[in-house]
This record gives C-alpha cells, sequence and structure tokens, in this order.
C-alpha cells in the first residue's frame, strides 16, 4: 500500500490586516472588516475583533474558522477564572495564557496572527504581537496580517521604538496622544486598501482607556 | 557502411529542451520570476449601431496592485479594439504584434481592416504557442460586414457572441450581462450596462478594481471613454498630512578617488621603422 497523504487543507486564508498602538494612557486596536477567499468577498462586514477582558481585545487575521474556535476557548477560560478568581483577568495575564493556549496547538497550530492590545494593571497601554504557535513580546506598536508589509515599515517611520535589548528595559509605548494614534490608524489603513486586495470595505477602530472601551468604524475602499 | 555517429538536430518542429531544463530547475528550487497578472474585468457586447468594450484598470501581482489605472483595452485598428486579460506583457505584446500586421495588411489592400483578419491572426499566434502565451482577449470592431464581437481564449479557441466578458471578474461581469441584455440597446443604454457590468466585477471580484474604461466603436468612428467612472477615491487623508524626517543615519563616511588604471607614459619611444 502506497502512501495516502491529504490532498486537501485544513486551513484557509481568509486576509484582512490589524494594527494596534499603545499610548500612556490608551490602547488603540483596529482592524479592516473585509472577510475574502482567493479572489472572492465572503463578507464585507466581519468584525476581527474580540474582547477578552474589560480591558483586552485581541485582533485576528489568518483563518477565521481557527480564529473563531481560539476566541471561544479563551472566553471559556476567562469565565473560569472570573469563577475562580472573582475579578477581570488582566491584559498581561491574558497575554500570556493566549500563548500557552497557541503553543497548546504547536504540531496543528491555530493559523492565526493575532495581536493583543489592552491596558496593563497600571493603566498604561500595552500591545502584544504573536506568531501562530504562541512567540509573544509585548511592544509599543503591532501590525499583522496580509497588509502588514506595507503598514509596518510606515509605522516605524513614525513611531520609532526603543531596542528590547536596551538595560535598563525602556518603555515601549508611543509618545502620540489619542487621537493622534487614532488618526495614524486612519492613514494606514486607507494606504494598505489602496494597495492590499484583502484589505478593505470598513475599518473597526477600539481605543481602550480609563473611561472604557470605545468603538468607531470608517469606511474603505470597497473594489 | 556504418551509421553517422553524429546526431544532427531534427529539422523543423518545435524544440522541447528548454521545458525539460525548466522542470529540471523548478525541482532543484529555482523558481522563474513572477509576472504582472491583470485579474481582470473585461466585456464587450452589441448594440444597436456597434460594439461597446469595456475594462477595469487593475493590475495586480499576486495581492498586491501593482497600477491602480492602467489601460485594457488595446488599440487593433482605427474600427477595431480589444480588451485583454492575463499576463499584461502578453496582452500587450500580441494586440501591438497583430495591430502592426492589420496596419500592413491595409497598406497592401488598401482597404478598412476586418474584425475576422484579427481574429485569425490572434488566434493563430496563441494556437502555436499551445496556451503559454496567457492572453485572454475580447475583440470587438464595426467592419464592411457589420459589428462584430468575439472572445479568444490562451490556447486559441474563439467564440462569437452578442455579449462577452473574460477575465477573473467574468463571473460577476456575465451575472449582470445574462439578467439585462437584450438585443438592440442604444448607445447610452448599451455604455449604462458595460459599466454595470464591470463595476460588477471590481467590487466583487479582487482581482479586479480601480476605474471603468470604455470604448464604443460604430460605423461613423469610435468613442474612447477613459476613466469613464471612477467608483474607488482615496477614502481618507490625514488633514494635518505626514512627514517623514528621520534621513537615513549616516554611520561612516570614507572616500576612495578613482585610481588611474592606465598609466601614460610621457616622451616614449618613436615608433621603429
Amino acid at each position: 500500500m502506497t502512501k495516502q497523504q491529504a490532498n486537501w487543507s485544513p486551513y484557509d486564508n481568509n486576509g484582512g490586516s490589524c494594527v494596534a498602538i499603545a499610548g500612556a494612557d490608551y490602547c488603540v486596536v483596529a482592524a479592516d472588516t473585509r472577510m475574502s477567499t482567493g479572489y472572492n468577498i465572503l463578507t464585507r462586514d466581519y468584525s476581527k475583533l474580540c474582547k477578552l477582558a474589560d480591558k483586552c481585545v485581541m485582533a485576528s487575521s489568518g483563518f477565521q474558522a481557527d480564529v473563531k474556535a481560539l476566541q471561544k476557548h479563551l472566553a471559556a477560560r476567562h469565565l473560569i477564572y472570573q469563577h475562580q478568581h472573582n475579578k477581570q483577568m488582566s491584559c498581561p495575564a491574558m497575554a500570556q495564557l493566549l500563548s500557552n493556549t497557541l503553543y497548546y496547538k504547536r504540531f496543528f497550530p491555530y493559523y492565526s496572527f493575532n495581536v493583543l492590545g489592552g491596558l496593563d494593571n497600571e493603566g498604561k497601554g500595552c500591545v502584544f504581537t504573536y506568531d501562530a504557535v504562541g512567540s509573544y513580546e509585548k511592544v509599543g506598536y503591532s501590525s499583522l496580517g496580509s497588509g502588514s508589509t506595507l503598514i509596518m515599515p510606515f509605522l516605524d517611520n513614525q513611531l520609532k521604538s526603543p531596542s528590547p535589548l536596551l538595560l535598563p528595559a525602556q518603555d515601549a509605548v508611543t509618545p502620540l496622544v489619542e487621537a493622534e494614534a487614532v488618526d495614524l490608524v486612519k492613514t494606514v489603513f486607507a494606504s494598505a486598501s489602496e494597495r492590499d486586495i484583502y484589505t478593505g470595505d470598513k475599518l473597526e477602530i477600539v481605543v481602550i482607556n480609563a473611561d472604557g472601551i470605545h468603538r468607531e468604524y470608517m469606511d474603505l475602499r470597497k473594489d | 557502411m556504418s551509421k553517422s555517429v553524429v546526431e544532427m538536430p531534427p529539422k523543423g518542429g518545435f524544440s522541447f529542451d528548454l521545458c525539460k531544463r525548466n522542470e529540471m530547475l523548478s525541482k532543484k528550487g529555482v523558481n522563474p520570476p513572477s509576472f504582472r497578472k491583470t485579474g481582470t474585468t473585461i466585456v464587450g457586447l452589441i448594440f444597436q449601431d456597434g460594439v461597446i468594450l469595456g475594462a477595469d484598470t487593475r493590475a495586480t501581482e499576486g495581492p498586491i496592485v501593482c497600477d491602480k489605472n492602467c489601460e485594457k483595452i488595446h488599440y487593433m485598428a482605427p474600427n477595431i479594439y480589444c480588451c485583454g486579460a492575463g499576463t499584461a506583457a502578453d496582452t500587450e505584446a500580441v494586440t501591438d504584434m497583430v495591430s502592426s500586421q492589420l496596419q500592413l495588411h491595409r497598406y497592401h489592400t488598401g482597404r478598412e481592416s476586418r474584425v475576422v483578419t484579427a481574429l485569425t491572426l490572434l488566434k493563430r499566434h496563441l494556437f502555436n504557442y499551445q496556451g503559454y502565451v496567457s492572453a485572454a482577449l475580447v475583440l470587438g470592431g464595426v467592419d464592411v460586414t457589420g459589428p462584430h464581437l468575439h472572445t479568444i481564449y490562451p490556447h486559441g479557441s474563439t467564440d462569437t457572441l452578442p455579449f462577452a466578458t473574460m477575465g477573473s471578474g467574468s463571473l460577476a461581469a456575465m451575472a449582470v450581462f445574462e439578467s439585462k441584455y437584450r438585443e438592440g440597446l442604444t448607445r447610452d443604454e448599451g455604455i449604462a450596462l458595460v459599466t454595470e457590468a464591470i463595476c460588477s466585477g471590481i467590487f466583487n471580484d479582487l482581482g479586479s478594481g480601480s476605474n471603468v474604461d470604455v470604448c464604443v466603436i460604430t460605423k461613423a468612428g469610435k468613442e474612447y471613454l477613459r476613466n469613464h467612472l471612477q467608483p474607488n477615491p482615496r477614502t481618507y487623508t490625514s488633514s494635518k498630512g505626514y512627514s517623514f524626517p528621520k534621513k537615513t543615519e549616516v554611520l561612516l563616511t570614507k572616500i576612495t578617488p578613482l585610481k588611474e588604471k592606465v598609466e601614460i607614459i610621457e616622451g616614449g619611444d618613436a615608433m621603429e621603422e
């Protein structure tokens, strides 16, 4: 008997881009709302953002079926945490949980590229960026997904971050005020949707600050 | 008598040596360079006085848009135009080649080119290349025998139709034609239908986008409506604008002057007699 091999893939790529920017007292998390496969648009109104805790939002691109499974799993784990500790999980704790959850499936990964944004225990903005198998890093800003190659160099130019190798560790948060960060996010998505065919339709922006979570939308190219 | 040991290359026919080489290279992981594919929506229809062609203006290279406003309706003859989908270089080269042959043919005959002439030249070329010249075309024009519309596939097969679509957005565009096309459309109705079909491709097919180009060909002449509709303006421009003040950091400066490569000996020996 010759070796049988799968002639189909359990994975798909649904495209889309995610961005998160951390500031001194806020965090902006944003993603476009287009979900596509191949040259087809599946829907123009699919939220890639997921509120995991009161001060913790995850944006995910990649394979949205895996993303949905991951979100459900994290929601269940967070519910257990609330029952056991009678409080919301902090953003750094959720970051570690997400990493562990991803690495648990090291050899059949969730095909999802996540960026986690929120406020830490001191109320300072924080962004955690991941690969599909759980390697993560705390950064000042991050971009993932199909348009990330267009967005990341622009963010690097505008928000040069200190090296993570410096001692003592430098603060990674960006020097922008909240309105400037939201403006920057709108600009990078308008630009990315000009050149990346998988980014478009609508931009969903979530701002997390001391007042809570605020959500807004902006139209992007629909072609 | 012994047979000749020297193998002569066969006379005529195709040589597939390079195919073998390319297969060997790709097995070793050397992939050929990618090329610009116009994932496209192109359409054409016959209306009461002639033919209308339409195209979107997006050119892509994989998932990246490399030209937001390219021209996909190519000139063939004063009374014939041709929309191209597939590899941009192939559609341009093949339409240029045939349009040159048509011009020479007109000089020779002193008559207006016919659409079937262009059709035959195109399909002959494409058939010769067995589908490796990846050009999918919609050919339209008006000649002495009336209006004509044809589609040509990369392998060289052709169709003669009252309305036609091609490219990655062909299904989206054909959906519009199938539901709304009828015989004897007026010029304005025809342009509106073509525009709607192209827009359907622009918005529902990720390989198509940006603007709508239209070309109307009648017995009286042609009218090329470049960027007839621009339904995708930029969505957001920051009010304060952005600057890129950080220059590349200079880490080291070292100037090496050019060296004289040839030594010039002044007052050398006189040439010997």
